[in-house]
């Protein structure tokens, strides 16, 4: 693959209170290419707020730290807040999970989708609203005059999601992080909405940081995967190698799966080794 | 865990059979029939599936046959007996119901002791303190859990404690609905280890309703598949194995759950 378009070196996030400092991500580097890119690991192993830090939307008091964030090769760290916005959205774009709490309640579809497009070109409402309507379409909305008009309680949740990513892509932007984009997707929808980010990495050469719990969809989907366990990552490979993954961690997730073919009795339960918190953190670096 | 033994023969009793089971929302015009004519029948010691997307009407079956949907028709029969719009007492002691979000469905400001007691309190059963720490050690968190309150808890530990309060009654069937789907997959394989063991212990009868055809597949012998209100199909955890089910809509939800694969 090409050169990187985002590198990460030494990313720390830290959550301070009054009796202790939790550290979510601690002392992380990769980096990624035009390609797809997995993030795994369990609730709570860091891989959101990686996400969120990149675009620093961690508040206070979060606290991100480290050597190095670089993006097309813009030091992202530098940036003052107002050029940051112009970052967001247009330059890399993210996709929560849940479509409830990420839609403005009280402001149309269309008009939260057709903003995205404006704040970053200089296009007429008109223009905007056509725009708007042909990503509704391809992101598999029927009818989406009628869903421009809607407001977000109107829609169903599986909807809100497609809506949620169609307002991400108009802007197009060169590095999308999806947090858990599909989870609440029926399985039709999911494979639509993977094939539309899937056509943007091969034919625009988006970069897609895909993070998610799902390990066969991530190894099925992507093409490296990085493995987070307690705000580290433990293991990194190419996506078709998981199954041959080597740290006990990620076996052990692997093992804990149901498999449809291969029926057992028990299912492996993880065996947690306090050892892992505390091993360095591997680089993945392209 | 499954065997191969046909749940359907003759001398296992029926434990839970529904027949034409319609489930409406909503009145007059907007009236919207969310289960269409669902037949399921479940032996006694069985464990049954209902998988199927969001919206296809699974949970909303388990909550018509616990009560917590009123507006249905159809008949539906618990041990042989068919059961009245209004429950008794006694059919809490037969039916009990597992839910999928164990943050919502625990009471945030009761301990996990008025939790587990409450029923047997209304139930008038005896030796409440004995009952109460025994269904702990049961569901694996031991008595030190019992004076903690929800939010002192992981997900797994509560969705434990949702299992132990479902238990507490004694029931024959317990219905699960989604029970692990907002745990994390390591902590997924321990709730479903632990379900089955107590299927084992206790010779319950499950249904499960899930949108993962493994889970589906590691827990039941038979499966009903819903789309849009309906069975499509109603199959053996061989054929599903197999890949060889008949309906379209099946290939399709078991093609998806083996990942992705790119656009043809």
């Amino acid at each position: 693959m090409s050169k990187p378009l985002l590198e990460v070196e030494d990313l720390w996030v830290r959550f301070a209170s009054k009796k202790r400092v939790v550290e979510a991500v601690r002392g992380i580097s990769f980096s990624v290419g035009r390609e797809r890119v997995g993030i795994v690991g369990e609730s709570g192993s860091g891989k959101s707020m990686t996400g969120r830090s990149i675009l620093r939307l961690i508040r206070h008091p979060g606290e991100v730290e480290a050597k190095k964030i670089h993006f097309d090769g813009q030091d992202l760290q530098a940036l003052s807040e107002k050029e940051m916005r112009d970052v967001r959205g247009h330059k890399i774009s993210l996709v929560m999970q849940d479509p409830k709490f990420s839609l403005n309640p009280v402001m149309k579809v269309g008009d939260q989708i057709s903003e995205a497009y404006r704040v970053h070109t200089n296009a007429s409402k008109a223009e905007a609203r056509s725009r708007s309507i042909d990503m509704l379409n391809a992101v598999q909305i029927r009818n989406p005059e009628r869903v421009y008009d809607s407001y977000p309680h109107e829609v169903s949740g599986g909807m809100g999601q497609r809506i949620m990513i169609a307002m991400m892509l108009i802007p197009e932007p060169d590095l999308l992080i999806a947090d858990e984009p599909t989870s609440a997707l029926d399985v039709t929808v999911q494979r639509r909405v993977l094939q539309i980010m899937d056509k943007l990495v091969k034919e625009r050469g988006m970069g897609l940081i895909f993070i998610s719990h799902d390990l066969n969809l991530v190894a099925s989907f992507c093409d490296r995967v990085i493995i987070m366990y307690g705000g580290r990552i433990v293991e990194t490979c190419r996506a078709d190698e998981l199954q041959n993954a080597k740290h006990p961690y990620t076996r052990g997730l692997l093992n804990a799966l149901p498999d449809i073919h291969r029926p057992k009795d028990q299912l492996s339960v993880l065996e947690r080794d306090p050892k892992w918190i505390e091993d360095p953190s591997v680089d993945a670096f392209l | 865990m499954p065997s191969s033994e046909n749940m359907m023969s003759k001398q296992t009793p029926i434990a839970l059979d529904i027949q034409s089971l319609n489930v409406y929302f909503g009145e007059g015009h907007e009236r919207f029939r969310a289960v269409k004519d669902v037949s399921i029948s479940v032996a006694a010691g069985g464990s049954y599936g209902l998988v199927g997307e969001s919206g296809s009407g699974k949970s909303t079956v388990l909550r018509a046959v616990s009560g917590l949907v009123t507006n249905w028709d159809g008949t539906v029969a618990v041990n042989g007996e068919p059961i009245s719009k209004k429950r008794e007492m006694a059919y809490c002691r037969t039916i009990q119901m597992v839910f999928q979000d164990p943050y919502a469905s625990l009471h945030p400001r009761h301990s996990i002791d008025r939790t587990l007691s409450e029923p047997l309190r209304l139930h008038k059963f005896d030796n409440i303190d004995d009952r109460v720490n025994q269904a702990l050690v049961d569901v694996g968190l031991g008595a030190s859990f019992r004076f903690r309150f929800p939010h002192q808890l992981s997900g797994g530990q509560r969705q434990r404690v949702a299992i132990a309060r479902a238990l507490m009654l004694e029931p024959d069937i317990l219905l699960l609905d989604e029970p692990t789907s907002a745990l994390d997959v390591s902590v997924q394989a321990e709730i479903l280890n632990l379900l089955s063991d107590i299927r084992k212990k206790r010779q319950l009868t499950y249904i499960l309703v899930t949108h993962d055809l493994a889970v589906v597949a590691h827990m039941c012998d038979e499966i009903a598949v819903m789309s849009h209100g309906e069975i499509v199909e109603v199959m053996g955890v061989e054929t599903m194995r197999d890949s060889k089910p008949q309906h379209e809509y099946t290939r399709e939800l078991l093609e998806a759950s083996e990942g992705y694969q790119p656009e043809a």
